[in-house]
């Protein structure tokens, strides 16, 4: 009896123990997007490379995905390579170029390379508040039908592309 | 300009020296080696020196201003001030860590400088076992925090700054103390673990580590002192605690570590509760660790929290279960072996003690659980949630008052046995003297009815105290001063200790129901009265410090027509991080505080200003001062010095 | 009785007491003073309680602040870029308090749906970086990667 007693702290150790390895794995920011399962919101934006207007049709056929990103962004240099590694394996994906200068973003893609099928210019940040942004790098993966499927808050890598894999449909 | 490889390198040495610690003199306890046995104090010494040696380079890179090391890049700037690049050294993670650690070999040094007054096998295992917690933790620092990452070719041209709340005097000295008292309750716990691994756990090693106990938990004290000033005059809030997860974290310790005092004292006179006060040396030093996990993996948001990284976390984790872990098995495994020689009384000092330490237990769990409440909640899946002040002054506020009202009776008590007789004729005149006098205070004041109950119960203990030295030193024989002084040095610790803590509930009390706050909107010229002082606003003045440009205001404070003091809040705007920073000016008083801080800048050359005139808030402090100063005065007891000897012939 | 026994049961039962007495006190606490947080989302939808006490969060929306020149009174909007919540608060905003800043209000819910808040706090911006250091860390960090 007095010695089973005595394995009770070791006991209320380990039961902690689990409890803080469960809450490390989880994000405390995280925070769903209210978007998935909706259609994209419209906007009207100015692409990179030109001065015109454009809305949804400079968009490729689903499934793709929707990066935000700027050069200001220490995080989005990170992610860039990985971007790049996507690309050539011929995932689509949209840039928004995010509160960012539009002659920065020309010599970062001249210097990096470009990952992008079209950059499309948000320097108001006005896109970025309909989509729910809160920082860059960011990234949604819109489906086939052209509804949000997945929100990813930070740099996308090996592991997170995994998940976003799944969502590509 | 090779200090930060010569740190780095240095820095991994140690890990290797402490891992040699770690396990030499262990298997030569086993061997019954001798040689390896003696290895234990030089690597000791090596360890400490190698981290000192890294620390030294990393005070140099910020010296320097070697901004091609990331983390000086990060927390300095060549606008910062000297001393502010000293203090930068432990302002990040990567730096506070390394101080730990440089701590944790002080105190291992200063164990093996002592290690003479110890039996010959003791001493070893106890420095093995520090030398496992250093081996630990400097392998998490080399693995996930090196402090010695150079940005290299791309080296910036400056430093991003450090964070403006640390560029304070209150936060040089601030983790040092707190680290001081933390990772001090791990010689406590290496006496406690080499006592269950030799199974020599007879009451001399409660006497050996209780200086060790009281001068950590003196420094603790003195730390989270420090804490509770800084947060008043910099956080901007003129509050004193708020209950934050980091605040808690070292309040958690600080009351075990007050438990295990009081518990080692128990053990060593009477040789009872030894497999609690084992049990309670390990509890206080997870709590310190726990403190350090909780800060530093971001598991819990905070104000304070510095950067949060999962790999961290999980690492400390790691370690949390490595060291905790087999210690509470050790201690499953071995603590049967106990048996107390002595029965205690039920009336006697020894029961006042154990409900002493029941209740500080009690109060550590109500903490722990008010802090991990919302981490429980969410990981059940049924939301965020935060538990506030609300809960910790519901829940800690009655409890720590009747342990408080115990503390009055507990020094009367004799050991093993007290006459009811005895307890109530000491106690009695103090009890009413107390309800009255706060009675009085109660009614000229105006207060709630609380307020009558907690000054009571202040006043209670000042007054047993005070009665309790005087049964002590009254008698025909001799004069009063040749008694009082032939009283024990420990023994006025104790009592230094007990009036700090009746000391800071009065300023608590006073704080919370005598002070005023007031928020309001002052153009220049306007003046407003608070608690019978008149505060005008004189206007602004432009000041440029050397790495901030500020707004300062100017208003004085009249007192019945009179200019008692001229004082100028700001309103900073650090240039490198483009933070803003509020600095409350103070008028600081024995029987209250005058702060004033600014707000916004409002149309028309008006401010929003918030004035609080703040009662007894000094006391608060002192009372946390003479706690710490008790504390030390018990452990430089000569007593110790002479019994440590005669254990070792 | 035996007497060794009977003091085990006396300090048991102590033990016992104290405990129960602060457990009871802790559910009490915990009972009246924990605040659930909700999204301006939940609060739209009305799933948050009016009159009790509880936190409300996300970004200041730029535009939204509104001061009376002649009080401390303010009013804001925050928004989870879903829904938005009036928060209305009387005092001294805290420095991090920016438009476009993330912040957390505690109050109690009126019945119009406004947060009236008793205290602000502004959430502490560590994603921020000077450009310099950015520049410096991801050269590093690619330099990194390269070696591995």
């Amino acid at each position: 009896m007095r010695k089973a007693l005595l394995f009770i702290p070791f006991g209320v150790f380990v039961v902690l123990g689990v409890l803080f390895y469960m809450q490390l794995g989880k994000d405390v920011h995280y925070m769903p997007s209210a978007l998935v399962g909706k259609p994209l919101p419209e906007f009207q934006l100015v692409p990179l490379e030109s001065s015109e207007l454009v809305g949804h049709e400079s968009l490729p056929k689903g499934p793709y995905l929707i990066n935000f990103w700027a050069t200001w962004c220490p995080s989005c240099s990170i992610e860039h390579e990985y971007l790049m590694a996507l690309a050539a394996e011929g995932v689509p994906i949209v840039g928004i170029d995010y509160k960012d200068e539009a002659d920065a973003a020309k010599q970062w893609l001249l210097d990096k390379g470009d990952p992008y099928a079209v950059v499309l210019q948000d320097e108001m940040g006005y896109f970025g508040v309909d989509m729910g942004v809160t920082g860059a790098p960011e990234t949604f993966v819109v489906d086939s039908q052209g509804r949000v499927a997945y929100r990813h808050q930070g740099v996308v890598n090996e592991a997170v592309w995994q998940t976003l894999q799944g969502y590509m449909r | 300009m090779m200090f930060p490889e010569i740190g780095h390198f240095a820095l991994i040495l140690a890990m290797f020296f402490a891992a040699a610690l770690g396990v030499l003199p262990l298997i030569g306890y086993r061997t019954r080696n001798g040689l390896l046995l003696s290895s234990a104090v030089p690597l000791t010494y090596v360890t400490t020196a190698l981290i000192f040696l890294s620390f030294v380079a990393l005070t140099l890179a910020f010296v320097q201003d070697d901004f091609s090391v990331q983390y000086v890049a990060q927390n300095s700037n060549t606008l910062l001030p000297i001393w502010y690049k000293v203090s930068a050294v432990w302002g990040g993670h990567e730096g506070s860590l390394l101080l730990w650690a440089l701590i944790l070999g002080g105190w291992a040094s200063a164990v093996a400088r002592k290690s003479h007054t110890l039996p010959e096998l003791t001493a070893p295992v106890v420095l093995a076992i520090l030398g496992i917690v250093a081996t630990g933790f400097i392998a998490f620092i080399v693995y996930t925090s090196s402090p010695f990452v150079r940005l290299l070719p791309e080296t910036p041209v400056d430093g991003a700054d450090l964070n403006p709340l640390l560029q304070d005097f209150g936060l040089i000295v601030h983790p040092p103390t707190l680290y001081m008292g933390y990772v001090g309750f791990s010689v406590a716990f290496a006496f406690a673990i080499a006592a269950l691994i030799t199974g020599n756990l007879n009451s001399s090693w409660a006497r050996w580590a209780r200086p060790w106990t009281n001068v950590s938990w003196a420094f603790l004290t003195l730390g989270i002192t420090l804490g509770s000033w800084w947060a008043y005059y910099e956080l901007g809030w003129g509050g004193w605690w708020f209950w934050d997860p980091v605040e808690n974290a070292s309040l958690m310790p600080w009351l075990a570590g007050t438990a295990l005092v009081h518990s080692l004292a128990v053990t060593e006179k009477r040789g009872v509760f030894k497999s609690w006060t084992v049990l309670l040396a390990i509890f206080t030093f997870s709590l310190s660790f726990l403190g350090t996990f909780l800060v530093r993996s971001g598991v819990l948001n905070s104000v304070h929290a510095f950067a949060a990284d999962p790999t961290r976390g999980v690492f400390i984790l790691a370690l949390l279960v490595v060291i905790i872990g087999s210690s509470l098995l050790l201690y499953a495994l071995r603590a049967g072996e106990v048996r107390s020689s002595v029965s205690f009384g039920i009336t006697g000092r020894e029961a006042w003690l154990l409900l002493n330490n029941i209740l500080l237990t009690i109060l550590t769990l109500t903490v722990l659980l008010g802090t991990l409440y919302p981490l429980i909640f969410d990981a059940l899946g049924l939301g965020k949630i935060s538990v506030g002040a609300p809960y910790f002054n519901a829940v800690f506020g009655p409890i720590a008052l009747f342990l408080i009202v115990l503390m009055g009776i507990g020094p009367i008590a004799k050991w093993h046995k007290t006459k009811g007789a005895l307890l109530v004729r000491h106690a009695i005149a103090p009890a009413l003297l107390a309800v009255l006098l706060s009675a009085i205070v109660y009614f000229v004041g105006d207060f709630d009815g609380w307020v009558w109950a907690s000054l009571a119960i202040a006043l209670w203990l000042s007054l047993m105290c005070f009665v309790e030295w005087f049964s002590k030193v009254a008698g025909k024989n001799s004069s009063l001063w040749t008694r009082a002084k032939k009283l024990p040095r420990a023994y006025y610790g104790m009592q230094l200790a007990h009036i700090g803590v009746a000391v800071a509930l009065i300023g608590v009390i006073f704080v919370s129901a005598n002070s005023v706050e007031k928020m309001v909107r002052l153009a220049p010229g306007e003046s407003v009265e608070v608690n019978g002082y008149e505060f005008t606003f004189e206007g602004i003045k432009h000041v440029e410090g050397p790495n901030y440009v500020a707004d300062t205001g100017v208003i004085t404070v009249r007192e019945n027509g009179k200019l008692i003091d001229t004082m100028h809040p700001q309103k900073r705007l650090y240039t490198t991080t483009r933070q803003v920073m509020t600095e409350a000016s103070l008028s600081p008083g024995f029987t209250r505080d005058l702060y004033v801080s600014l707000g916004e800048s409002l149309d028309q050359g008006a401010w929003g200003v918030r004035i609080y005139v703040k009662s007894f808030v000094r006391w608060i402090w002192l009372g946390g001062l003479m706690m710490m100063a008790g504390g030390l005065l018990a452990a430089f007891d000569p007593r110790y010095r002479k019994k440590a000897e005669v254990a070792h012939a | 009785m035996h007497p060794v026994r009977k003091k085990r049961m006396i300090t048991i039962g102590v033990i016992l007491t104290l405990l129960g007495g602060a457990i009871g006190l802790v559910l009490y606490a915990l009972s009246t003073n924990i605040n659930l947080f909700y999204s301006p989302t939940q609060i739209h939808a009305g799933e948050a309680p009016t009159g009790v006490t509880l936190r409300a969060g996300g970004m200041v929306v730029e535009g939204s602040v509104q001061r009376n020149p002649q009080t401390l009174d303010v009013s804001f909007e925050v928004t989870d870029y879903a829904q938005k919540v009036r928060i209305e608060y009387q005092g001294i905003l805290p420095d991090l308090f920016r438009e476009g800043q993330g912040i957390v209000a505690q109050g109690r819910l009126n019945d119009a749906g406004v947060l009236i808040a008793s205290e602000v706090l502004a959430k502490h911006d560590e994603e921020y970086m000077p450009p310099e250091i950015s520049a410096a860390l991801e050269a590093s960090k690619q330099a990194d990667a390269k070696a591995y």
